[in-house]
């Protein structure tokens, strides 16, 4: 059997772009309000700046129910807040959503245990010198914590690619969509084969890209 | 103590319970401490890990809150203040931390400039004051040199350019020798001199050395369990304590008194009856010691001790085998308790 390359070349290449959109997106969403996230369970953690026991048991709680739920399953139970924020439960955008939702619980965990391994003596140091608390979340908290962070954002962003590959249940495409209906159902290993090779070399070069940041930002 | 006019740190009857785990386990870190600490001193805090002291110093500038009681600062009530108002008292109190506590991801000179930063300083303004630091405390080359590159004397160097940079009237200092060897000590101790005598400011040290209170200190209070147990100038508080735990941190620091261990053997060595006799500037000389015994008839023999300097006065103890009728020895004893401080370990086989 010979794989037809021409008709796949611009069905592989539109399903890139659907991965592209999936993962950048919730990148971007879940980087930003995992970050959020992440700084408040730090922060509200009983002896941290902002103690709180109910905010932190909260916030907790919410990331340890979320974060175990195997996507594929998260992906239905979230269908009425996502019909709710998006209008519908199908759909790239629905998927997206989803993706970007998970993405944030993941790391906002993530971004609570960088963070607890920062000295707690330096954030005295900068509250001995009158910083406020928002003062030290941007210039003591994530600088010092920012070579992990990096690292950590770049694990995030394997966990995102692994969720888009589940895109086709949703019919949101992507590779993974694409994998499996060009290549699996038509009994065409080829076709996955070469899928396989490009999100390696994807994660290859995005491993690459924040191991050089992460280590840039280390600077001692 | 009379209340002194020119008391710049005040603490008022101040205490501070942590909560601690598990019902009815609360630590009384500080327990109404009430004590004055003048303008332009350098101010000892010494006591064991675990008595309270480095809380105490922390109540200063507020990083922990009194439970009871007041901690006032340049007049200024902190136990009323939001923590809001609190960040500009803070701002002008400079602290050093035995682990330095350096900006990792910051240069020399980033960490230094960091207080003005949160001051609002204009950035031409804060590397002119950055340079004068550096100098000021001998790191102009190492200005842009991260931090981990640098020793431990080093680090506490920008430590203390860095406590210092908004020009606060005081200089709080936890442990910030406890980290270094004793030939690094002895550099950052006379920064902190420097710092005391050049700048007017007044200095708090924390430590559980004996020696940087005897070198650096002009008073001292001793804590123990959360109090103060003992307050003095330096040289008096460790030349007459008065408190059990004064005297075993002398005797442990200086190891001029015998431990259990050594009275032991001395006790096999030596039948007579045992004292401890304390050496000071006033019961001074051994010749004071010398004379009582020979006007009681009593024959006395060093048998273990050690004389040294504290603030520049002479201060230490000398252990005495005395051998003479009972009496004889008492009424020597007794004298010798008129004019200095004895620790009477009796007979081997009283």
């Amino acid at each position: 059997m010979t794989t037809d390359w021409e008709f796949l070349a611009p069905l592989l290449w539109e399903a890139a772009g659907q991965t592209a959109y999936m993962v950048v997106i919730a990148l971007l969403v879940g980087g930003f309000l995992g970050l959020a996230l992440g700084l408040g369970l730090y922060l509200t953690r009983p002896g941290n700046l902002l103690q709180s026991k109910v905010v932190f048991a909260v916030l907790n709680i919410a990331v340890n129910v979320v974060r175990p739920v195997p996507f594929i399953i998260f992906l239905v139970a979230l269908g009425p807040l996502t019909r709710a924020v998006i209008g519908r439960t199908i759909g790239i955008e629905a998927f997206t959503f989803a993706m970007a939702f998970m993405a944030t619980f993941v790391f906002a965990r993530l971004v609570e245990q960088n963070l607890v391994s920062i000295d707690p003596g330096v954030v005295e140091a900068a509250r001995a010198m009158g910083a406020s608390p928002l003062r030290i979340v941007r210039t003591v908290l994530v600088p010092e914590a920012l070579a992990p962070l990096i690292l950590g954002y770049t694990f995030l962003f394997v966990g995102v690619l692994d969720m888009s590959a589940i895109g086709g249940y949703l019919g949101a495409g992507g590779l993974g969509d694409f994998a499996i209906v060009q290549g699996y159902r038509q009994y065409d290993w080829a076709v996955t084969a070469v899928v396989v090779v490009i999100i390696v070399l994807i994660v290859q070069a995005v491993q690459w890209l924040g191991n050089t940041l992460a280590r840039r930002a280390l600077r001692r | 103590m009379s209340p002194a006019t020119s008391a710049v740190i005040r603490f008022e009857n101040a205490a501070k319970v942590f909560p601690g785990r598990g019902r009815g386990a609360q630590v009384r870190a500080v327990d109404g401490v009430t004590l004055d600490i003048r303008e332009g001193e350098i101010f000892g805090v010494i006591g064991q890990s675990g008595a309270g002291k480095s809380t105490l110093v922390r109540l200063i500038n507020a990083l922990e809150r009194t439970t009871s009681g007041d901690v006032v600062v340049d007049g200024v009530s902190l136990a009323s203040l939001s923590e809001a108002r609190l960040r500009p008292v803070r701002a002008g109190i400079g602290m050093v931390f035995q682990q330095f506590n350096l900006l990792s991801s910051r240069t020399v000179a980033g960490n230094v400039a960091y207080p003005l930063e949160v001051a609002g300083w204009p950035r031409a303004r804060r590397e002119a004051r950055v340079a004068e630091l550096l100098e000021f405390v001998g790191l102009a080359d190492k200005a842009k040199v991260y931090p981990s590159t640098l020793s431990g004397g080093q680090k506490q160097r920008v430590g203390i350019a860095r406590a210092l940079a908004t020009n606060p009237r005081i200089l709080l200092a936890d442990e910030a020798t406890s980290a270094l060897d004793p030939e690094t000590t002895r550099d950052v101790l006379d920064l902190l001199q420097r710092v005391n005598r050049e700048l007017g400011i007044t200095v708090v040290v924390i430590t559980h050395e004996m020696d940087v209170v005897r070198s650096v200190c002009h008073r001292v209070a001793v804590m123990d369990r959360g109090r103060v147990v003992e307050v003095g100038e330096s040289y008096q508080v460790f030349s007459a304590p008065r408190h059990d735990v004064t005297r075993r941190f002398v005797a442990t620091a200086l190891r001029d008194r015998p431990s259990p261990d050594v009275l032991a053997r001395l006790r096999r060595r030596h039948a007579g009856h045992i004292v401890t006799v304390g050496v000071d500037e006033v019961a001074g000389s051994s010749a004071v010691l010398t004379r009582t015994l020979r006007e009681h008839g009593v024959d006395g023999t060093v048998v273990y001790g050690g004389i040294t300097e504290v603030a520049e006065r002479p201060y230490g103890s000398l252990t005495v085998e005395l051998v003479g009728d009972p009496a004889a020895v008492e009424g020597a004893v007794a004298a010798l308790r008129r004019v200095t401080w004895v620790d009477d370990h009796g007979r081997a086989d009283a």
